[in-house]
């Protein structure tokens, strides 16, 4: 044991996924506990993020070496408590209960023991072996608390390392207190928490009825103490279980007691109350934390939208200072060598190859791919205001605004997302929790100006309003807001008949971020992105640049320009030819698309030749409208795909797509014939 | 006002104001989310920020908690410290 303690542990992680034969650890926690930083910890880039079967619930898993042995270690959705109110609530005790992991360690934080604790009670409930990390021990101390771990562990029953996981504090000895009890040498013993005194003999007359019937590998006493709570998924099991004489005669038990849930719940918090007296000196009264402090500004309904309005703006003033010159860096020094590179090597090949290879490939995927610095270093900033916990303030004074769509706060920090890129923003609704709401923020989430947009009216606007195109961009977002702002009051009115779910968040302490949590995150979320351009996008061009190339070989005789001939009429209404009628449904593999077929079609004198092309053929207002179109337009491919991913549904993404073609389309016929009337 | 121990919503509390959580009007799964993050009968909350519209912010059990005006206006407290 004395080795243990002085041995560095290393972490090396290899990544062999469901090796069953493997110590099976499995991180437990509320959110706002480090629980990921600390995964992120042991299992560094070698982890593997899926979805739980089933779920769009996000599933991490990862193995990892201590001292030659490896242990797989999964790690739990964060919820509050573990009763059946969400999937992840579900998912978690299921995972406990039928997979039974060797250790259940459930990271707590010393800054906010009280209300952290309760999953613990919980987690004892299931008789899980269970080791307690007690984290944020620093931020505890920036806000005036101290916690004794050691009498809080003879408390709890449960062994308790105290640790920092942001700054690698305690991970060793954590991991050295999980090797002991695999090992057996420490013996799990906890003080579970009780039901109040009154509420005991309920509790035993209900283990009596439901004894012999309850299936494996569910605890008696456990069931017995969920249907207590009234726990829906607990009750619809035991109705199948038992015969109807016998749940009608539990019933009657259960109605007899609806004060019970609160009964069972205050005897934790009660247990709880015993373990905090005896390990906690609580701060003194009046004491004022940092946290307070800053909300006084951050949460205020006036100056935190100020603050608000200015963190995006720094955000985005950063992501295009420094990301625009090296996206235009990576095209002009990689990917345009490159393709010049490769037509040169395929000079000998057929000309169909070389232009599916050179113009397909390169010209589609490279384009797309040079957005990667502009979306990381968005995601940094995203990344880095989450870790610290400004998100939960964002979230808190966007509520009013989010009330005009029937949503609440939640719903604004995917949109904010939105703004980088719109995939993540949809797999970013995750965090709302009712159904309903999340599925309105999908449908109104690609009207959020995502940076591709932002590319093509980077590129269109100087063209054709020379010093006014900041005004004409910053119109065009305010436009996009404006309609998602409108569509989605009109939707839920409509399909969601102006239901509203429930606001309640925790605002988390503020905390120093830290790197390794923020370097995953963005790592993870660019990884995405490049798998996304590798794969989805790859086809898209591909047969984009087929339908190009098809049957003529020449593109202003393809199929794709028979097609936009084909709808020209409706072009037509937007002050578009058939040219910019094909930019724009080749813009659906990824948005900026539609300046690479501009090029195609305009560009054959060279240099900055396309530029002038445009301008002389295209009235403003037809630039304008274009613009517009391209804003509002379908969602690219990528978001319709994780639209559906999400969603898992074809009726919705389909409704996402029409209601955006008739947005987009409306749109422009209105703008244009508005623009020609004011003399554009 | 009356000083005292008076039955009032949660959303009626002014900023400083501690008070003691009595009863929710609420149904099941709010219900459970509400005790998940602390709040239960007798259990102790301190107003930290109600501007007299929109959410506010109310600190139960150690956590600061924002809840929506419309959910704090289900949370029947009693005034005062017990």
């Amino acid at each position: 044991m004395s080795d243990c303690h002085s041995a560095p542990v290393k972490t090396t992680a290899q990544l062999v996924l469901r090796d069953v034969s493997l110590p099976l650890i499995a991180l437990a926690g509320q959110p706002n506990m480090g629980k990921s930083t600390l995964f992120n910890l042991l299992t560094g880039l070698n982890q593997h993020v899926g979805n739980w079967p089933g779920k769009t619930v996000e599933r991490r898993e990862g193995i990892f070496n201590v001292d030659g042995d490896e242990w797989r270690l999964v790690d739990l959705p964060g919820t509050y408590s573990l009763t059946a109110n969400s999937p992840e609530e579900v998912i978690a005790r299921e995972f406990i209960l039928r997979e039974q992991p060797a250790v259940v360690v459930a990271v707590v934080s010393a800054a906010n023991l009280e209300r952290s604790l309760y999953l613990v009670a919980e987690l004892a409930a299931l008789d899980a072996p269970v080791v307690v990390a007690l984290n944020m021990m620093d931020v505890a101390e920036q806000e005036g608390v101290c916690v004794e771990p050691h009498v809080l562990e003879a408390a709890l029953g449960l062994p308790v390392v105290p640790m920092v996981a942001s700054r690698s504090e305690g991970v060793r000895e954590l991991l050295c207190v999980v090797q002991e009890v695999l090992s057996g040498k420490r013996l799990i013993r906890p003080h579970s928490a009780e039901v109040s005194a009154d509420h005991y003999e309920i509790l035993q007359k209900i283990e009596e009825l439901i004894a012999g019937y309850v299936p494996l590998p569910y605890p008696e006493n456990w069931v017995a103490l969920k249907l207590l709570e009234g726990d829906v998924e607990v009750a619809r099991m035991m109705r199948e279980a038992l015969s109807p004489s016998a749940w009608e005669v539990v019933q009657v038990v259960l109605r007899a007691h609806d004060d019970a849930f609160m009964a069972v719940a205050s005897g934790r918090y009660e247990w709880i109350g015993r373990m905090i007296r005896a390990a906690v000196t609580r701060p003194r009264i009046g004491q004022i934390g940092l946290t307070e402090r800053v909300d006084r500004w951050a949460a205020h309904p006036f100056w935190g939208l100020v603050l608000l309005a200015g963190i995006l703006g720094l955000v985005f003033w950063l992501t295009f200072t420094l990301g625009t010159p090296l996206q235009g860096w990576l095209d002009g020094q990689i990917i345009t060598p490159l393709a010049g590179f490769a037509a040169d090597a395929l000079a000998g090949a057929p000309f169909w190859l070389r232009g599916m290879l050179v113009d397909g490939m390169i010209g589609g995927v490279g384009s797309v791919l040079t957005f990667l610095p502009i979306l990381v270093i968005f995601f940094a900033a995203f990344a880095l205001l989450e870790d610290v916990g400004y998100m939960a303030r964002a979230a808190y004074v966007m509520d009013n605004l989010m009330h005009l769509m029937g949503l609440h706060g939640k719903s604004f920090l995917p949109l904010f997302l939105g703004f980088g890129c719109n995939v993540p923003a949809i797999m970013g609704t995750r965090v709302i929790d009712s159904w309903p709401a999340r599925l309105l923020t999908i449908l109104i989430a690609p009207l959020v100006p995502c940076t591709a947009r932002m590319a093509v009216v980077a590129f269109i606007a100087p063209v054709f309003f020379g010093v006014n195109a900041i005004w004409v961009s910053w119109g065009l977002v305010l436009f996009s807001l404006l309609v998602l702002v409108s569509s989605g009051a009109l939707l839920n009115r409509v399909i969601f008949k102006g239901q509203r779910s429930a606001f309640i968040m925790e605002m988390p302490l503020y905390h120093i971020p830290n790197a390794r949590t923020i370097g995953l995150l963005v790592w993870q979320r660019a990884l995405s992105f490049v798998k996304k351009a590798g794969t989805t996008i790859l086809a898209m061009s591909l047969l984009v640049w087929i339908l190009s190339f098809l049957p003529t070989g020449d593109m202003n005789t393809s199929f794709l320009a028979r097609f936009g001939q084909l709808i020209e009429p409706v072009g037509k209404l937007m002050g578009f030819d058939w040219r910019l009628t094909v930019a724009l449904i080749t813009s659906f593999p990824a948005k900026e698309n539609a300046i690479a077929t501009l090029g195609v079609f305009f560009g054959n004198s060279a240099g900055s030749g396309l530029a002038d092309t445009l301008a002389s053929t295209f009235s403003s207002a037809s630039a304008l409208s274009f613009l517009v179109v391209t804003m509002l337009f379908i969602p690219c491919m990528a978001t319709v795909a994780v639209t559906k991913q999400e969603t898992n549904s074809w009726r919705w993404t389909l409704l996402s797509v029409f209601m955006l073609l008739g947005f987009s389309v409306t749109g422009g016929i209105v703008v244009f014939h508005l623009a020609r009337f004011l003399g554009l | 006002m009356v000083e005292g121990h008076q039955r009032i919503a949660m959303s009626e509390m002014a900023v400083g104001e501690e008070g003691t959580v009595l009863d929710f009007q609420a149904g099941c799964v709010f219900q459970n989310r509400l005790v998940s993050l602390g709040f239960t009968p007798g259990a102790q909350v301190n107003m930290a920020q109600n501007y007299g519209h929109g959410p506010l912010i109310v600190i139960v059990r150690g956590t600061r908690v924002a809840l929506g005006r419309g959910e704090a206006a289900k949370i029947i407290v009693e005034r005062g410290i017990q």
